[in-house]
C-alpha cells in the first residue's frame, strides 16, 4: 500500500512539474498557432535563475518569485522579437524557436557554468511525514499543492475573467475577437508571458526535487510536455493537466514496476490515444 | 444627411488575386445601403476591407472623415463599426450569454437596455442563455452574431447575407429585427435575397467583378428590371 501511495505521490509531483510547463505551451498553440519549441528553454532559465536568487538570499519564497519574473521577461522578450515576426508561418516558428531553445541552453552555460547545480530543499519543505506506516515526502506534496493552485487560479482566470473570456474566445476565432474591439497582439503578449511565467516556476520547483539542474534539462521536460499536449489535446487546458497527471502517473508506475518500458512507456501512451482519439483526450475535432 | 463613411476607388488583393479593383460608395448615416453583386463579385471582401481583415492596397476608407485604411481591426472596431460576418463568426464553445459579454466594451445601463432591447426581438438567446453557441440552429446563431454587434453603441453595422443558408420563416424574423435596427443605427447590408434587400434598403450598389458599377435609390433598382437582369441574374 505504502508503495502505491508513494509511487502515486510521485507521480501526481512530476505530473505537476510536466503540467506547469504544458500548459503554457497549449495556451500558446491554442490561441497563437505557434509551436513554442523554446519552452523548455524558458523552464530551465526559471530553474537557473529562481535556484542562484534562492541560494543568494536564502528566501525559497523569493527564489520563486524570481523565477516566475525571469520567465516572464523572456517570455515577452520571445514573443515580441522572436516570435510575432513569423506568426503564421509554421516551418519558420519551429526552426527559430528550435534555435532560441537551444541559445538560452548555452546561455545558461555561459552565465552559470556548464556543470550541473545543486538545488537544496528549504529546510520547512524538507523531510516527510509518517502516517500509518506510509512516507510521505513533504516537498513533493508541496508541488502536487503549487501545481493546483496554479491550476485553480488559471482556470479562474480563464472561466470567471473579462480576459479570461477573451482568451478562450480568441482560440477559437481570432478574426472575429478583433472584430470586436480586441487587440489581440496585447492578448498574444499577456497569455505567452502567462505561459512562460508557469514554465520558470516550474523548472525553478523541479530544482529541490531532482536535487541538481543543468542546462539540457529543458529539451528534456519539454520533450515530455509536447506528449502530455498531444494526449490532453492542442490547445485545451484542462486536457493539459489531465493528461500530465496521466503521463506523470505512468512513469512512476512503469518506472517501478516495468522499468525496461518506463521509457517507452509515454510514446506509447501518446500512440493509444492518438489512434482512439486523434484531436487528442480534450481536444476539439478539425 | 451627412455621409458616415466614404469608399474612394478602393483595391484589394488577396494573396496574388486582384479581388477589388475599384470599390467607391457612400453610406449616408441614419439608411440602410445594400450591396448588391453575383456571387464572388466582392462583397464581402468590400466589408472585409472596410473592417481592416483585408488590407486595401489602393484607395481610401472614411469613417466619419477619418482615414481607417491602415488601422488594425480593433481599432476600427472601436471606432464604432459593428460586423456581423457571413459565417456569423460565433464562438462554438462559449455560452449565448459569454458570446455577448465579449462583446461588450463598456457595461451601463445604455448597453443593458440595448441588451435587452435585442433579447426582447430575439426571446431564443434568452432561452437557450447559458448553451454554448455551437449548438444554436443556423437562424439562432445569426440572431446572436447580429445581437453581439447591435450590442455596443455602434454607429454602423457591416451584416454580411443574414439570410444565407436559413429557412424562409427564420429570414422574415432577421429581416424583422434589420428593419427594427434601422431606426436607431446606419447599415450596410450584403444580400443576395432580392426580396429582403429591395424591403429593408433605402439605397444600393452593384459590385460587379470587383467594381462597383451602379447604384441608386432602392426604388430605382426594384422598377428597373433590366439592371437587375444584368448585374444580379434576375428578373
Amino acid at each position: 500500500m505504502d508503495v502505491l501511495i508513494n509511487l502515486s505521490l510521485n507521480g501526481l509531483a512530476t505530473g505537476m512539474l510536466i503540467f506547469l510547463l504544458a500548459a503554457g505551451l497549449t495556451l500558446i498553440f491554442g490561441l497563437m498557432d505557434v509551436l513554442n519549441f523554446a519552452h523548455g528553454g524558458l523552464f530551465a532559465w526559471g530553474a537557473y535563475s529562481g535556484i542562484w536568487i534562492y541560494t543568494t538570499t536564502g528566501s525559497f519564497l523569493v527564489g520563486i518569485l524570481g523565477a516566475i519574473l525571469t520567465g516572464m521577461i523572456l517570455g515577452i522578450i520571445t514573443e515580441r522579437w522572436i516570435i510575432k515576426p513569423v506568426y503564421g508561418n509554421h516551418v519558420q516558428q519551429i526552426l527559430i524557436t528550435l534555435g532560441l531553445m537551444l541559445v538560452l541552453s548555452e546561455m545558461l552555460k555561459v552565465v552559470w557554468g556548464p556543470n550541473q547545480i545543486s538545488a537544496v530543499t528549504p529546510d520547512y519543505l524538507s523531510g516527510s511525514w509518517e502516517f500509518g506506516g506510509i512516507i510521505i515526502i513533504k516537498y513533493r506534496v508541496f508541488i502536487i499543492a503549487v501545481g493546483f493552485a496554479v491550476f485553480l487560479a488559471v482556470q479562474y482566470l480563464l472561466k470567471k475573467t473579462k480576459i479570461g473570456l477573451v482568451v478562450r474566445a480568441g482560440v477559437m476565432n481570432k478574426e472575429m475577437v478583433q472584430s470586436l474591439g480586441v487587440n489581440i497582439q496585447r492578448v498574444f503578449m499577456f497569455v505567452f508571458m502567462i505561459g512562460a511565467g508557469m514554465a520558470a516556476l516550474g523548472g525553478m520547483l523541479l530544482g529541490p526535487y531532482s536535487g541538481v539542474i543543468y542546462a539540457d534539462m529543458g529539451m528534456e521536460f519539454a520533450i515530455l510536455a509536447f506528449i502530455v499536449v498531444v494526449i490532453g489535446g492542442m490547445g485545451s487546458f484542462t486536457g493539459s493537466v489531465m493528461a500530465a497527471i496521466l503521463v506523470g502517473l505512468s512513469g512512476s508506475f512503469m518506472a517501478y514496476y516495468v522499468p525496461d518500458l518506463a521509457l517507452a512507456a509515454n510514446m506509447l501512451l501518446m500512440a493509444v490515444v492518438l489512434i482512439f482519439r486523434p484531436q487528442g483526450l480534450f481536444g476539439a475535432k478539425g | 444627411m451627412s455621409t458616415l463613411l466614404k469608399l474612394e476607388q478602393v483595391e484589394t488583393f488577396i494573396g496574388q488575386y486582384h479581388i477589388l479593383q475599384g470599390i467607391s460608395f457612400e453610406v449616408p448615416k441614419g439608411e440602410v445601403t445594400v450591396l448588391l453583386g453575383r456571387n464572388g463579385a466582392g462583397k464581402t471582401t468590400t466589408l472585409r476591407t472596410i473592417m481592416g481583415l483585408n488590407t486595401a492596397s489602393k484607395g481610401s476608407v472614411l469613417f466619419k472623415e477619418e482615414e481607417i485604411k491602415s488601422l488594425p481591426t480593433y481599432s476600427i472596431a472601436n471606432k464604432g463599426i459593428g460586423y456581423v460576418p457571413e459565417d456569423q463568426g460565433i464562438f462554438a464553445g462559449l455560452t449565448v450569454e459569454e458570446n455577448i459579454k465579449v462583446a461588450v466594451k463598456k457595461e451601463n445601463d445604455e448597453t443593458q437596455q440595448r441588451l435587452d432591447w435585442i433579447l426582447d426581438l430575439f426571446p431564443d438567446l434568452k432561452k437557450f442563455w447559458k448553451k454554448p453557441g455551437g449548438l444554436l440552429s443556423g437562424g439562432q446563431k445569426q440572431m446572436l452574431s447580429i445581437a453581439r454587434a447591435y450590442v455596443n453603441d455602434n454607429e454602423l453595422l457591416l451584416i454580411d447575407e443574414p439570410s444565407k443558408g436559413l429557412a424562409p420563416i427564420v429570414v422574415e424574423k432577421v429581416m424583422e429585427s434589420i428593419q427594427q435596427m434601422k431606426d436607431k443605427t446606419t447599415i450596410i447590408l450584403v444580400e443576395q435575397n432580392f426580396m429582403m434587400a429591395s424591403t429593408i434598403g433605402d439605397s444600393f450598389y452593384i459590385i460587379d467583378d470587383g467594381r462597383t458599377v451602379s447604384n441608386g435609390s432602392m426604388n430605382l433598382l426594384r422598377e428597373d428590371e433590366e439592371m437587375r437582369r444584368k448585374y444580379l441574374g434576375i428578373a
